[in-house]
């Protein structure tokens, strides 16, 4: 079984002086978690769309969704973690309670705050982690990336080996979650995503091509170019 | 739902463009498999009036083409039923004037934006369900062949009754379609198929004569005909179909030319000859189109002769690429998986 996993859980402490999480700031009147949403609801490979929300906004969540998506029997809004990682463990030992995990269990887990996600990068995750095990959205650097210490400039590592990674990144849940338990809290606290969970523990995680267009609105910024995007005329 | 939208900017340059979909209204389709058409390649190339491109572009293009359904909020169709969708899209109602013909109607790919999209929202009747058993690739230019059927079906309406030898001038695909269609829709009618180029009459096997347009039949009476060549070469298959036909019979123009095209109405008139034109099609001929896939399946198979290219659709360069080999095919459609 396939399960999208939304991860809702940011609070928006990057967007300027907005209190409001960055996943209920609207483009075109509605809640870019809901864009995000019903870009997994059209794939009918997907068993649950589990949305993951920090508990005190959870309530809000399933109100937004039924205003502006309608009620769907396939979307489950549930409790996020202290962490990212925490947070998709949530998700995977719900997904185990309500219909059982087995080897082929397979979760897309994506930032509730990239609406531009495609089809065609939706399938390709479904396709790769049931083949490959895991995999993770990534495009190429354009940009040098520098490494540092903040006081000097340590390493520049070649950019055509170098990736900037989106979401999904898609997973075995089984693996995933017996790979993360077998963590030590000092792997776990180095953690910045889910993908170097395996990474970490020698496990392939394949890449699958992302567009430069699927941006995480983070900054306000960012919230501005996807309103210009999608403020665009269309005929 | 942000939609991504594949447009044409400017000939050979194609741009990313975001429409945002209403997912409680109308039905939302997945486009899965498209064909390119000649009018597609027109402003792909340029070729159009420059006034036309500065007009219509950027757009996305693309009439002919199926997909899956993925959402309806009319439930008229479930999720995962393949359709084809109809390109015309129809402003207002009239009793005699055909939707096809009415100047308020959008086309897609020309008016209004084509199925190079991500997901595509249509009114439920501008969906045709498909036969399960289908070959997609042919699905795919559904719209072409309806046009060959809309053709045949008005053909039927105003032509006398003496159908016993029918001409198709043209060896390409609408002459292909129009004359394997005529051969299904009008079984006791002789068929003879008129072009250029022996090697591609030599596909239309199931035509009772095919010949050079160079070396017509002696004593061959034609009591109607369709013209499907279009382009430079329109004036001289009318002026041929003209001198050959009997009087009183129908010509049939569906070919598309850019230029305006001299006729001998003289003749027209001596032989109180009957022209009509017939251009794009509708509901009722998609409907019918998929019918006579069902009753005829013969036809999809010698339809899939015309597939000729399949280009799978996965990255924002793979569209250009299906254009670019789409110019160099001699004869068939190019189809796009639409992975993208």
């Amino acid at each position: 079984m396939i399960f999208a996993v939304i991860l809702a859980g940011g609070t928006g402490s990057r967007m300027g002086s907005t209190d409001m999480p960055k996943q209920f700031l609207e483009i075109k009147g509605k809640p870019i978690l809901n864009h995000t949403i019903e870009k997994f609801l059209p794939n009918p490979q997907f068993e649950k769309i589990i949305v993951l929300s920090p508990k005190a906004w959870i309530g809000h969540t399933k109100e937004l969704i039924r205003k502006h998506t309608g009620i769907n029997d396939k979307i489950a809004v549930i409790e996020g973690g202290a962490t990212r990682n925490e947070t998709i463990m949530n998700a995977i030992n719900y997904i185990d309670e309500e219909y059982g995990l087995d080897d082929d269990t397979v979760i897309v887990t994506h930032d509730s705050v990239r609406p531009f996600v495609t089809h065609r990068i939706i399938n390709e995750n479904i396709n790769t982690a049931l083949s490959c095990g895991a995999c993770d959205t990534v495009i190429p650097a354009t940009d040098t990336i520098v490494e540092g210490d903040g006081d000097a400039i340590t390493a520049i590592p070649d950019r055509r080996r170098m990736y900037q990674g989106q979401t999904p990144q898609s997973f075995k849940a089984k693996l995933l979650r017996d790979t993360y338990n077998s963590l030590t809290d000092d792997e776990k606290e180095i953690l910045t995503d889910a993908a170097k969970i395996l990474v970490m523990k020698g496990f392939k995680v394949k890449p699958v091509q992302g567009e430069t267009f699927n941006i995480k609105i983070t900054y306000p910024y960012d919230l501005k170019i996807a309103r210009s995007l999608l403020d665009e005329e269309t005929a | 739902m942000i939609n991504t939208v594949y447009r044409l900017c400017a000939p050979r340059r194609f741009e990313i463009a975001f429409s945002d979909l209403d997912v409680t209204q109308g039905v939302i389709v997945r486009p899965t498999h498209l064909s390119i058409c000649n009018a597609d390649q027109r402003y792909y190339q340029g070729t159009r009036d420059i006034k036309v491109l500065k007009e219509k572009l950027p757009m996305a293009l693309i009439h002919e083409g199926i997909g899956q359904v993925v959402y309806d909020s009319t439930n008229s169709f479930q999720p995962g039923d393949r359709v084809v969708m109809v390109p015309n899209i129809p402003c207002e109602e009239d009793d005699y004037i055909a939707e096809n013909y009415l100047r308020s109607s959008k086309f897609c790919g020309s008016s209004s934006d084509g199925f190079m999209q991500e997901f595509y929202q249509l009114s439920p009747d501008r969906l045709v369900k498909l036969p399960e058993s289908v070959d997609l690739d042919v699905a795919a230019f559904t719209e072409l062949v309806s046009v060959s059927v809309h053709a045949i079906t008005r053909f039927q309406s105003i032509a006398h009754n003496r159908r016993e030898i029918i001409g198709v001038w043209g060896d390409g695909n609408l002459a292909y379609i129009t004359s394997l269609l005529l051969k299904k829709m009008l079984p006791y009618s002789e068929i003879h198929v008129f072009g250029i180029n022996r090697e591609k009459l030599s596909d239309f096997s199931f035509a009772d004569g095919t010949h050079l347009t160079t070396e017509f039949p002696e004593g061959l009476a034609l009591d109607h005909a369709f013209e499907c060549v279009g382009g430079n070469g329109s004036p001289i298959a009318i002026e041929q179909i003209i001198g050959v036909i009997r009087p009183e019979g129908t010509i049939s123009i569906l070919g598309v030319s850019e230029y305006p095209v001299p006729i001998n109405t003289r003749m027209i008139l001596e032989k109180g000859l009957r022209l009509f034109g017939t251009s794009r099609s509708g509901r009722v001929d998609f409907q019918r189109t998929v019918e006579l896939y069902r009753e005829y399946p013969e036809i999809p198979i010698y339809l899939s002769r015309l597939v000729g290219n399949i280009v799978e659709i996965n990255r924002y360069a793979d569209i250009k690429e299906a254009f670019e080999v789409d110019i160099k095919k001699a004869f068939g459609k190019t189809i796009m998986h639409w992975n993208i």
